[in-house]
């Protein structure tokens, strides 16, 4: 059930970012495309015991044990109610892979460097951290993820 | 040529593990003629080896070593305690050195040097006779030396007349069966000088009765050559045990350096059919004191045993293997489970052939998982050699003793035991035992004793690392936790509570930091290790009598038999070595302890109560257990819990998924597996649940996060 993204706004020829966007919610965000491996439908994640609130457990990709973050409650957003239409997008960074799910895939975007605009500083909103920069294309901002402040840090997770 | 030396130093593995055990047995006084030989023998490999790939370092120590230990091999000096232990270092700084060409890293001369003076002074013993050997045989023997150097140099003085052998050979079909090829051998014999070979075939059987692979010719050879028997034996060194040789001086002419290669065939004397005969007609003044020795050993050696025949694989190829069988057993599951809701009938051939199938899986398995065991023996004799340098540093006299060497144990688990036992053996010596003064005012032998055991017991293996030192003193660690905040001033501990603050992050009770330990890298950091092979360490001690810690690791890192059971709907795997019984719990056995505890009488005997739902974090604790399934679970300490579980689904053979590579460590959770319809389910691991669920081996501050229930409970979708 990949859900396979209009390539409407993809701009094969300039030279930029190549972005997977994404939905969480009614917001876009979206991840270099370099990072992420696969996308996957939504299956049951069997939970793991005294982990964080947003890790919503385990699931087997192929023999792999893959834990998977939901990424609205990491974000502190809300989310669409589960109607089971939920998308797992598999990411790697470094030697660790990780599920994110999210709400929908929506696109794949090039963006150029130049477009890409650190976001201001706004110290009351928490979520701000996981976000390195904004972009807008075709009207819509669009939130690039900040990957490795996502990643559950692996001290975090084994105390 | 890069596959050639990486085999080389794969042989040398096996010939310093050779050596040491040799070393070992001699150091323990169980050695005989052929323990010094295959010590030798191994030397003389590594040297060999190491010449034809150029290793100048090695070869030149090994050569050292080889000419110091054929000392002892012709006699001519005792094994005696200090020439063993000589003999031993020589080993460490063989194998330092084996280990440095093949890393390209060169081993400092300050190692190498006392080494090499000491064996130095064992090949030719201070003029002043200080050394083991007495006079009297420091005469007879002083030419032998002599001549072994002529034959390294090559070039034969001028002063030895050449003189006569006859050498009668008869190779034994374990000969050929090596690989070894006579020819080459009288081909290397006749660079000593003019040879004459003659082939007795009077061992051969009509053709009728031929067995073509056994060995049934023997040959004679004549060789007139300035060398010495000596460097004859040289020639058949690797040969020697394979063949019955006969080297003994012509006795046709002794001043026969005239005698012409190619005149007719010396007489053959008596078919030369009938070979080791030789002690008697050795002659006194020629023979060299070494070859009626060595020969002498030769009939009374039993036929050598045909050696086990190996194939060396590259691990990579069996852990491919490993995880493959991994997928089958998953899939064997998987079929089990679509066969049961298809409905098929408990009879049908479906079901038998299933049943086969199932059996066949598990037979595949275990004969993989053999492949990847191996013995202990070479982790434990690394051990030594740690023990010996760490005595020597710090000036304490310590004995190895070691037990099970040849429990076999999965290659994985045998690399990273490494660490750990390393730390451990140090820390037994440094903190274990106590210096010699003070031994010696407690009565006790001045010698520590440190133990190292391995063994198989239910399932597991267990290693235990145990010295006769002072043990614990528990005051002074419950002082040092009390000053460091880790407990509160007025808890009583027991005597294993207290043992256990030793497993705490950064607890150390040297009070100076020592070479060799103390460097805030503790027993957490080995307790972690364990751990993360899926393994628990305990610790004994007894004051004054010493301490044991004694790690107990799973056979393998691979499957594990293990009860699937459901609690608060999820299915969860305990591993089945620890759950001691199953029970229905009934109203009348729970009491309550505490105001929020129960205690379960099982037999008369009060045992914890834990909710595994509520301890996992998945629901809050029921409060109304009668009739709830019951897990006896057995802690290698004796001591057990009655977990409480909803419901038992099967048993199976699960296969081990790590988690900690992708996410971390999960506590009460040893690791995951997937189930036949693909769903991932969590293995318990009971020690760590049962330890944090009482608060056991937590700092008090941390105590209460750990116990608390976790908002993880209500993630489900």
């Amino acid at each position: 059930m990949t859900e396979t993204p209009p390539q409407t706004t993809a701009k094969p020829d300039a030279p930029g970012v190549e972005l997977l966007s994404f939905l969480i919610g009614d917001q876009y965000f979206c991840l270099d495309i370099m990072s992420v491996r696969e996308i996957r439908g939504g299956t049951r994640a069997t939970p793991l015991p005294h982990a964080p609130a947003y890790m919503r457990g385990v699931i087997n990709l192929r023999g792999v044990v893959l834990p998977v973050m939901d990424l609205a409650r990491r974000l502190d957003l809300d989310t669409a109610a589960d109607t089971g239409r939920k998308v797992i997008i598999v990411v790697a960074r470094g030697e660790r892979s990780l599920g994110l799910l999210v709400d929908a895939v929506s696109d794949i975007l090039t963006v150029p460097e130049a477009a890409l605009q650190a976001p201001p500083e706004l110290p009351a909103d928490a979520g701000r951290s996981f976000i390195s920069s904004l972009a807008i294309v075709d009207g819509r901002m669009i939130r690039v993820l900040d990957l490795g402040a996502v990643l559950p840090p692996t001290g975090e997770v084994a105390a | 040529m890069a596959e050639i030396r990486a085999a080389f130093f794969i042989e040398c593995e096996d010939l310093l593990e050779e050596l040491q055990d040799g070393l070992q047995a001699m150091d323990d006084g169980l050695a005989d003629t052929e323990t010094i030989n295959t010590v030798f023998r191994a030397v003389h490999s590594i040297k060999g080896g190491a010449g034809a790939f150029g290793l100048d370092a090695l070869v030149g120590f090994a050569h050292r070593f080889e000419t110091a230990l054929d000392e002892v091999r012709a006699g001519r000096m005792e094994a005696t305690g200090e020439v063993v232990s000589v003999f031993v270092s020589g080993s460490d700084i063989l194998a330092d050195l084996v280990q440095g060409s093949r890393e390209g890293v060169a081993v400092p001369d300050s190692r190498i040097a006392p080494v090499t003076a000491a064996l130095d002074t064992l090949i030719a013993p201070p003029a002043d006779g200080s050394d083991a050997t007495d006079d009297t045989t420091q005469i007879d023997f002083q030419p032998m030396a002599l001549s072994l150097d002529l034959d390294l140099d090559t070039t034969a003085p001028a002063a030895t007349p050449p003189h006569g052998w006859d050498i009668g050979f008869r190779p034994e079909t374990s000969l050929f069966e090596a690989g070894n090829e006579p020819l080459y051998l009288f081909r290397a014999l006749s660079e000593l000088g003019p040879l004459t070979v003659s082939c007795d075939d009077a061992g051969v059987p009509p053709l009728d009765a031929l067995v073509p692979e056994e060995a049934c010719l023997g040959w004679r050879a004549s060789l007139t050559t300035p060398e010495s028997a000596a460097a004859i034996e040289d020639i058949f060194e690797f040969v020697d045990g394979l063949c019955q040789l006969d080297i003994r001086p012509s006795e046709r002419h002794s001043p026969g350096a005239t005698d012409h290669p190619d005149t007719p065939a010396p007489p053959q004397p008596t078919p030369a059919v009938s070979p080791p005969q030789l002690p008697a007609s050795a002659p006194p003044g020629s023979a060299r004191s070494a070859s009626p020795d060595l020969a002498g050993e030769r009939p009374a050696e039993p036929a050598p045993v045909t050696p086990v025949s190996t194939v060396r694989v590259d691990l990579e190829r069996i852990d491919r293997l490993v995880n493959l069988v991994g997928e089958l057993v998953i899939n064997q599951a998987m079929l089990s489970q679509s066969i049961d809701a298809a409905g098929v009938a408990p009879n049908s051939p479906v079901r038998a052939g299933l049943e086969e199938f199932l059996q066949l899986t598990r037979d595949i398995q275990d004969s993989v998982m053999m492949i990847r065991a191996q013995p202990v023996k070479s982790l434990f004799q690394r051990m030594g050699r740690i023990l010996r340098e760490a005595a020597a540093d710090i000036g304490k006299e310590v004995r190895l003793h070691t037990e099970g060497e040849n429990t076999e144990v999965d290659k994985t688990v045998i690399e990273r035991l490494a660490d750990p036992l390393t730390h451990m053996i140090r820390n037994a010596i440094d903190h274990g035992l106590e210096d010699p003064q003070t031994r010696a005012a407690l009565g006790k032998p001045h010698v520590g004793h440190v133990f190292l055991r391995a063994s198989h017991r239910s399932g597991r293996i267990v290693i235990e690392i145990g010295d006769d030192g002072a043990g614990i003193d528990r005051e002074r660690i419950r002082d040092k936790a009390i000053d460091r905040g880790l407990i509160a001033a007025d808890s009583t501990l027991a005597d294993s509570e207290i043992d256990n603050l030793l497993f705490l992050p950064g607890f150390s009770t040297a009070d100076q930091i020592s070479r060799l330990s103390g460097r805030g890298v503790g027993m957490d950091v080995v307790r972690s290790a364990i751990q993360a092979l899926g393994g628990r360490i305990s610790i004994s001690s007894r004051p004054g009598a010493g301490t044991t810690f004694s790690i107990s690791l799973p056979l393998t890192l691979a499957v594990l038999d293990g009860m699937v059971v459901k609690v608060a709907s999820e299915t969860i795997v305990v591993p089945l070595g620890a759950i001691h019984e199953t029970l229905a719990l009934a109203e009348d056995d729970l009491r309550r302890l505490g105001p929020t505890t129960h205690v379960v009488n099982v037999r008369d005997q009060f045992v914890p109560l834990l909710d595994l739902g509520a301890e996992l974090g998945f629901r809050a604790p029921l409060g109304a257990y009668a009739g709830q399934v019951l897990l006896l679970i057995g802690q290698e300490d004796g001591s057990s819990a009655a977990v409480v579980v909803d419901a038992i689904e099967d048993q199976r053979q699960v296969v081990i998924k790590g988690l900690a590579d992708n996410y971390g460590r999960v506590p009460g959770i040893a690791a995951a597996t997937i189930l036949g319809d693909g769903q991932i389910a969590l293995i318990l691991d009971p020690a760590d649940l049962i330890s944090q669920a009482r608060g056991h081996t937590r700092a008090p501050a941390a105590a209460p996060a750990a116990s608390s229930l976790h908002p993880a409970a209500g993630l489900q979708p």
